[in-house]
């Protein structure tokens, strides 16, 4: 298949899958959103369908390298809570900068603690 | 001739316009990242979002103008977290045999992240909505404003708190990671998917593909996580 079909098709995998996660998220009034119930059951699909999986790799390889852009409209935001940032932005600046780091620290000690433990070698 | 003005009012009343904006500023913001050699603080996201809200000031066009053109990029958040189940399945192998890691490394990531937040936050002074909206910033955009709306934060400041949180994580995580001489790639990706969700995720896969889909794994079981343990955790600062 040429590259734009199958990049056409390959997005409308991804709708198929987000839309009938949002729906089962709605229907069963389940707290986890979506399109991360779309991403496991895409994952499973792919199990059971390994073709699948690599033609859909470079669409999902390309989306997933440009992930940020995805990020600037909600990052505008920032503009409509100048207030709150003015206020008390210092603060909020420690606690995200201060939680960030140590959220990293404990999950990679974590990580590679048990990994050790467990003998969960890595294979780099 | 035609106003100026005429086509100025045309031209803010579509989308095409800020969905320009906002393709052009990324643009720049990758372009001055590269050309900057990659440094952290160099951040594309960053940069995107100075130069677009520098616009809209000068323009004095309010945010929510500017999203009417800006959600068509903001939609896509949506198929890009589905996308993820690609790179995890290419992983298979290697996520098998990192289960127990990686679960020790959700639970330690996730509850820090949030129970430090909270503190720094609280022991400074804020609390009510703010510091409720605090709670979920690790999670991806999609599931912390759901779990900010549940515990009573104010999803729109939670939406900006969980970009500053990424664009933090994307900065901090190589020089961190490198001066604790962690090498192992699994590790490095998966903290940093559970600290800094999509924009960490986004960094990850520039540094190491491997890196890049531990961090996707990290960021998708984090979302799941948050959803489930913000409002305990909430709970204790009440």
């Amino acid at each position: 298949m040429p590259g734009l079909a199958l990049m056409i098709r390959n997005i409308a995998i991804l709708l198929v899958f987000q839309l009938a996660g949002e729906m089962l998220a709605r229907g069963a009034a389940l707290s986890v959103p979506g399109p991360v119930i779309g991403l496991g059951a895409l994952f499973v699909t792919l199990l059971a369908v390994p073709g699948l999986a690599e033609r859909m790799r470079d669409t999902a390889d390309g989306l997933l390298a440009h992930l940020s852009l995805l990020f600037v409209p909600a990052g505008v935001g920032v503009t409509a809570h100048l207030a709150t940032f003015a206020d008390a932005g210092l603060v909020l600046a420690a606690a995200l900068v201060g939680s960030t780091v140590l959220a990293i620290i404990a999950g990679v000690g974590a990580f590679v603690l048990t990994a050790r433990l467990t003998g969960a070698r890595h294979d780099e | 001739m035609n106003d100026p003005f005429k086509i100025w009012s045309y031209l803010a009343q579509e989308p095409l316009l800020w969905l320009t904006v906002t393709l052009a500023a990324y643009v720049i913001g990758d372009w001055i990242s590269a050309r900057l050699g990659e440094r952290p603080l160099a951040n594309p996201v960053l940069i995107a979002i100075l130069i677009i809200a520098a616009v809209l000031g000068i323009s004095r066009t309010p945010y929510e103008t500017y999203f009417e053109g800006a959600q068509f990029v903001h939609f896509m958040l949506g198929p890009a977290t589905v996308a993820l189940a690609v790179p995890l399945h290419a992983n298979l192998g290697r996520v098998k045999r990192s289960l127990a890691p990686m679960a020790a490394a959700l639970l330690a990531g996730s509850l820090t992240a949030m129970l430090s937040a909270l503190g720094i936050a609280y022991a400074l002074g804020v609390r009510g909505e703010t510091l409720l909206s605090l709670a979920p910033k690790s999670a991806t955009a999609p599931v912390a404003l759901g779990v900010a709306e549940a515990i009573g934060g104010e999803p729109t400041l939670t939406a900006v708190l969980v970009i500053l949180t990424g664009i933090t994580g994307a900065i901090v995580a190589t020089p961190l990671l490198n001066a604790l001489g962690v090498k192992d790639w699994r590790a490095r990706g998966f903290a940093v998917g559970v600290a800094a969700h999509g924009i960490g995720t986004a960094h990850a896969f520039r540094i190491n593909s491997t890196a890049g889909a531990f961090s996707g794994i990290g960021m998708g079981l984090n979302a799941i996580l948050t959803a489930i343990l913000a409002p305990l955790v909430v709970t204790l600062f009440g």
